[in-house]
């Protein structure tokens, strides 16, 4: 039986040998990028094995208890989710402030093109990615009733993952990046993600099998879906050559249209699997479980999942409507997406009325609350999309704002909004507390992120029609109107007030963090109660 | 083992459950929400309505053409064919006619600055600013100072050849002399002439001394005019007056003395047609200062 002890032996041998071995990959390196990014590897990795040393136990230490669910990863999951979320957002206003004052740029580090991946990585992938892969781990076992398979995999898959965050997050900064967008991640870090992928898939398919339970769960089928999809996704996107196995560049196996086919092919299904589909699994447990009620419709979980995963891996070209892309591609990009509407709104139907007979918690509790704006923006995205991708529609809103704005009702108002609710779910029963510190503070987190969220879409709605419209007027003579920088200048109030809506939902996060720290710590908010809030048992309606 | 659970009858909804439990989470057996299967199966026939009617599906080589014979690059062509007629009887005239009998036909003139203001946001703003204001280092387009001119046939040269451009053997050349890094004067002497020069349009710190009279005429005269009048003909810009190439200050004019900057216009003939830069002249022309 393994012992705390020996786990963190192991963990210190194995972090010692990667920073020696990182250490060597920086000596020998070909260009002085790579040599500082493995610089950077060796000191994480050289800190991490530091902790780990002191933490073994040389009293033997006792047998870890296997017998109920393997909740440590979980606890410092729901951390990391908060944090990466706070300097998401953070670096988010700080790339909307840049937009709107272009003084605040300060090279080579800290310029808007570097800065833009670190937050979209952040936002995404630190943020989104360990929300994703902490509540997969908590409802897997919840609903399989079996514990994490491969006893210390499940760590391997966290902190493996956070070392990905840390490499790409570094790599912006210094510079180092495939310009492929969402897979800015050079060779040799795309190649460590996929091994904490694989290890991941094992882990989760692993707990699949031994479950005790006869099905599996509406939940973990999106979340299995999100973790083959992605590991397709990012191997295929990623196939490149490194110019040396010491040094940071590398050249796509593919080129022109093909590569640019492939690319989009990518970053459409990043958003369909790993920001619907993942998400919806998170949203198919918690949302139930909140809400106390069971989910609407079995039978529209099925029908929405399975064309929902059919449908979304062929919409990818819409992101290349009038470009060199041919014209089939790009029909078939279209109608797929168009098909892909009913889909995506399965999920919003089943959502909101699980809610059905349990209304009045809109009322009394903020964590529903946040769960419903987090459907009905879902609701909104996954229309406004299908309509951005009609070929009209997108000659005017592509290369536009409005695609900005598109892209942050789902992430600020979908992601953002359901994985709050979760992480507010989750929290005290990680810690074993009764409840939050403050329900009140979620109610201001709620209308905090709401109002930024409606500011933020809304202005760029009005920015990004503005622009396409001024690109595209012509006088009575047939001649253009506009030059580039007047567009680029009518554009200053709104990126003005998108910094407001982004600092609205900054401070929102913020207070989720405090909430969330005071939790942990067994604090208890003495505050007036929400009114209502006491009949806790659901009242049948009238 | 969860398979023992009955399927039982939600009391709120009415609605049977799967008789499935986890965790907790029932799910209630309720059907299809008829609008959505109506309005998916909506769009699946529509989405084969439009595969028909447009290239969509990939065939060994090239793909079905699709009932309308639409193609992307067709519609550009026809659309670029169309702006094209659409302007021809104008754009025709235009360029077989000189500038000045542009400029002496209304309508023409008309449209001629019209499409001058659209292409010069595209092409010259970028130096001389989105309202021909000018910068340091690029000339004031809106004021009575022209360097090679300022008749429309003189800026249509211009624009048509730029100036420095090694491109095009017609472009405008000059070159003032590094009186102090050839030492070709004394920096006593570059401080008096400048100080003589600045005097001339009474800048501040200006002396108009004989010995800085007598400098000018030695050196300056032959380019930049009698009374530093300017000589477009050779590209010598006016220093009588308040406007400035370069900084408009005593140092400025000892740092353009000493090491002259000189700047560079691409030869737009060579990117644009010649109904364009026609174009182009008839707005730069119109913007106040053309004479």
């Amino acid at each position: 039986m393994q012992t705390t002890g020996t786990r963190h032996t192991g963990a210190a041998i194995v972090l010692a040998v990667g920073a020696l071995l990182t250490l060597l990959l920086a000596g020998f390196a070909q260009d002085s990028l790579f040599r500082v990014h493995m610089g950077v590897v060796t000191v994480a990795l050289g800190i991490a094995a530091i902790v780990a040393l002191r933490r073994i136990s040389f009293s033997g230490g006792a047998a870890e208890d296997t017998s109920g669910y393997m909740d440590g990863p979980i606890r410092v999951g729901a951390i990391m989710t908060v944090f990466w979320g706070v300097v998401g957002f953070l670096v988010g206003v700080i790339v909307a402030t840049q937009l709107a004052v272009p003084e605040l740029n300060f090279g080579p580090y800290l310029t808007f093109g570097r800065l833009r991946p670190l937050h979209t990585s952040a936002v995404i992938f630190a943020f989104g990615g360990t929300a994703l892969i902490t509540t997969s781990m908590y409802v897997v076992q919840r609903t399989t009733r079996a514990r994490l398979f491969g006893g210390s995999l499940a760590w391997f898959v966290f902190w493996g993952y956070q070392l990905f965050i840390l490499m790409a997050a570094t790599g912006y900064i210094l510079g180092i990046t495939e310009s492929r967008e969402y897979a800015e991640p050079e060779w040799y870090v795309d190649l460590w993600l996929t091994i904490v992928w694989v290890a991941y898939l094992l882990m989760f398919m692993g707990t699949l099998i031994k479950r005790k339970e006869p099905h599996i769960y509406v939940a973990n089928w999106f979340y299995l879906s999100f973790i083959v999809t992605i590991a397709m996704l990012h191997v295929v996107n990623n196939l490149s050559i490194p110019v040396s196995f010491l040094g940071t560049k590398s050249y796509s196996l593919f080129s022109g249209v093909q590569d640019a086919l492939t690319q989009w092919w990518y970053g459409h299904n990043a958003v369909g699997f790993f920001l619907t589909a993942g998400f919806l699994g998170m949203m198919y447990y918690f949302m139930p479980k909140q809400a106390e009620r069971p989910v609407y419709s079995y039978r529209l979980s099925i029908i929405h999942f399975w064309a929902l995963i059919f449908l979304y891996i062929w919409a990818g070209p819409h992101h290349l409507h009038y470009t060199a892309l041919p014209d089939w591609a790009q029909t078939l990009g279209m109608v797929f997406s168009i098909m892909l509407w009913m889909p995506s709104w399965g999920g919003m139907i089943n959502g909101l009325m699980t809610l059905s007979g349990a209304w009045d918690k809109m009322r009394t509790d903020p964590i529903i609350r946040m769960m419903v704006i987090a459907v009905a923006f879902y609701g909104m995205s996954t229309f406004e999309g299908p309509v951005m991708s009609i070929k009209a529609v997108n000659g005017l809103s592509h290369y536009t704002d409005w695609t900005i704005g598109h892209v942050h009702s789902g992430a600020l108002g979908w992601v953002g909004m359901i994985s709050f609710g979760a992480i507010y779910y989750m929290v005290p029963k990680l810690w074993g507390r009764s409840g939050l510190y403050s329900l009140r503070m979620v109610n201001w987190h709620f209308w905090l992120a709401t109002l930024g969220i409606v500011i933020y879409a809304a202005v760029m709605w009005v920015a990004g029609i503005t622009q396409g419209l001024m690109w595209r007027e012509y006088d009575s003579q047939g001649f253009l109107v506009y030059s580039f920088a007047e567009t680029v200048a009518a554009l200053k109030p709104y990126y003005v007030l998108r910094i407001f809506g982004g600092l609205l939902y900054l401070t929102g996060g913020l207070i989720m963090a405090y909430n969330i720290w005071m939790t942990i710590l067994g604090r208890r908010r003495s505050e007036k109660p929400i009114a209502g809030a006491v009949t806790a048992a659901a009242q049948p309606a009238e | 083992m969860s398979n023992t659970h009955e399927r039982e009858i939600d009391e709120l909804s009415g609605t049977e459950t799967t008789g499935h439990v986890w965790d907790g989470i029932k799910e209630l057996n309720t059907p299809l929400p008829r609008w959505w299967l109506w309005t998916f199966y909506g769009t699946i026939i529509w989405a084969i309505g439009y595969t028909i009617a447009y290239p969509a599906w990939p065939i060994i080589s090239g793909s079905t053409p699709g009932l309308l014979g639409y193609s992307s690059r067709g519609t550009l062509d026809q659309k670029l064919a169309d702006a094209k007629a659409a302007q021809a009887v104008f754009v025709d005239q235009i360029a077989s006619m000189s500038v000045d009998d542009i400029l002496a036909n209304d309508e023409l003139a008309r449209f001629a600055r019209a499409g001058g203001s659209s292409v010069f946001k595209v092409y010259c703003t970028q130096c001389h600013g989105s309202g021909a204001q000018g910068g340091n280092g690029y000339p004031n387009l809106n004021d009575d100072e022209w360097i090679w001119g300022g008749t429309a046939d003189q800026i249509y040269t211009t624009i048509s050849h730029g100036a420095r451009f090694a491109a095009d053997p017609d472009t405008h050349i000059n070159d003032m002399p590094a009186f102090g890094r050839d030492q070709l004067l004394t920096s006593e002497e570059i401080d008096t002439v400048a100080k003589y020069v600045a005097s001339l349009s009474g800048l501040e710190g200006g002396v108009a001394s004989d010995e800085g009279k007598t400098l000018f005429e030695d050196n300056c005269v032959a380019c930049h005019g009698e009374g530093g009048a300017g000589e477009p003909d050779l590209g010598g810009p006016a220093l009588n007056n308040a406007i400035w190439l370069y900084n408009g200050s005593l140092e400025g004019i000892v740092a353009q003395i000493n090491q002259p900057r000189q700047g560079e216009m691409p030869a737009w003939s060579l990117r644009l047609d010649d109904a364009t830069v026609k174009e182009l002249t008839v707005y730069v022309h119109s913007l106040g200062g053309g004479q």
